[in-house]
């Protein structure tokens, strides 16, 4: 499972990658969680506001930042 | 500039995983709650000011008039005045957002004429959410949705100008009157600052890649939301908001206490007063460089009009340090070239100045 978690670093996306890797621990899954923060690959992915979360291609969330049970109903 | 070509069809995605089912059974009951819960805290509210007063001078024994007693009483009063105001406003407004995402209001806005749209922008602004680092992607997206650059800035402008929580908490501890100067200026100054700005033509000062940007389609993620999942949102927001910022509000409110106490009446009117015509410009070049949260320069801005300061001037000084801010700026250099983003200051600037001067005229 492909992961990413979009965002320039500011607090509310730290929180959202906080919350996916622990969905990701929680779940005991086997993905690959990575952090997007150049602009224009956001751009290419059709984000336009932060944080956001896509899940193997497919964006989940998009200007804030989801809470842990939320990522954990996405990748189950 | 040419707008970037959306590559695919405007159609948004919806995720039905997103849909909240959680059942309004409860409607009722929730607004009782919430009608209950308000009462109490006006209640409370209501008793602030003479608590603080007994707490002061008689519990403390503290001499009314005295530098200490003043200072203390200051405190006392304003700190949980000021966190129950914030606490319930950023209540208010985090269940107000989830009404408006920055899709909608970019939705909204393309398509827009260049004057309706800088104040449609302006207006949308105060209410959208927004944080100064998400300040790029928004640009990239209103680029892209082949918005003009002018009606860019008017957002860019009023979203961490018009600051709803200062707005509040000037009205809590101002009155209504310096509050909606406060509203109605900042408007003007995003709706004329990105006026002008389109009016140069300046889209080649845009970043190059920025330009050539190919994005993708834009996504849409709509999200069916119950009063029940607002309701959490609002929750969440104090969560986050108060629970980060109430220090600078008790450092604030501390700076402001002293100044209360210790600094003499009238000690301001000769820096920061009517009469001395370069304290304007002095308030906005101080206030560039610095960053604080709106909630916290408030209460430092109550102190410094009880000493005798002008209201122009210490509006003045509060819009340059929550409008203007350095770590923004560094933020925007990505999309923008230096050129622009000085002219971004330069604008903005003027109308602060100018609103300054105004209202040190004025009033």
């Amino acid at each position: 499972m492909q992961i990413k978690v979009c965002g320039p670093g500011c607090t509310a996306c730290e929180k959202a990658q906080k919350a996916v890797e622990a969905a990701v621990a929680a779940k005991g899954l086997n993905a690959s969680v990575t952090k997007v923060s150049d602009f224009q690959e956001m751009a290419q992915l059709g984000i336009f506001s932060t944080p956001a979360v896509v899940i193997n291609g497919e964006v989940k969330c998009v200007g804030r930042a989801p809470k842990q049970t939320e990522v954990e109903g996405w990748i189950s | 500039m040419k707008p970037i070509q959306s590559t695919g069809c405007d159609c948004s995605k919806t995720d039905p995983s997103l849909t909240m089912n959680t059942k309004n059974i409860h409607m009722g009951k929730g607004a009782l709650t919430g009608l209950l819960g308000f009462t109490l805290w006006y209640l409370i509210y209501r008793q602030l000011e003479p608590f603080s007063h007994y707490f002061s001078y008689s519990l403390l024994g503290l001499e009314r008039g005295s530098h200490l007693g003043e200072a203390i009483q200051f405190f006392v009063y304003d700190t949980p005045k000021v966190m129950m105001l914030l606490t319930l406003i950023v209540f208010v407004i985090g269940m107000i957002r989830s009404f408006f995402t920055q899709e909608r209001t970019r939705k909204y806005l393309a398509g827009k004429r260049e004057t309706a749209g800088n104040a449609m922008a302006a207006l949308l602004g105060i209410v959208t959410p927004f944080c100064s680092c998400s300040a790029v992607p928004l640009f990239l997206g209103f680029v892209q949705a082949g918005i003009p650059l002018g009606v860019t800035f008017s957002f860019l402008i009023a979203a961490p100008m018009v600051n709803e929580i200062a707005l509040i908490l000037l009205y809590g501890l101002l009155g209504w009157k310096v509050a909606a100067i406060y509203l109605v200026s900042g408007l003007l100054i995003a709706i004329v600052a990105g006026w002008i700005i389109g009016r140069f033509k300046l889209e080649h000062w845009i970043e190059d890649w920025v330009q050539e940007m190919r994005a993708g389609e834009v996504v849409v993620v709509e999200e069916k939301l119950t009063w029940a999942n607002r309701v959490e949102r609002g929750r969440e927001a104090v969560h986050d908001i108060v629970g980060k910022v109430w220090i600078y509000v008790v450092a604030g409110i501390g700076v402001g206490a002293l100044i209360h106490g210790y600094v003499p009446e009238e000690f301001m009117a000769s820096i920061m007063g009517k009469d001395a015509w370069w304290s304007v410009p002095a308030a906005v070049v101080v206030g560039i460089p610095m960053y604080s949260s709106a909630a916290g320069i408030v209460p430092v801005i109550e102190a410094l009009l009880g000493k005798g300061a002008a209201l122009g001037t210490v509006l003045a000084f509060m819009m340059s340090v929550i409008a203007l801010s350095l770590p923004e700026m560094v933020i925007l250099r990505k999309v923008l070239k230096p050129k622009l983003i000085a002219v971004f200051i330069a604008v903005v600037g003027t109308g602060i100045l100018f609103t300054g001067y105004l209202f040190n005229l004025v009033i």
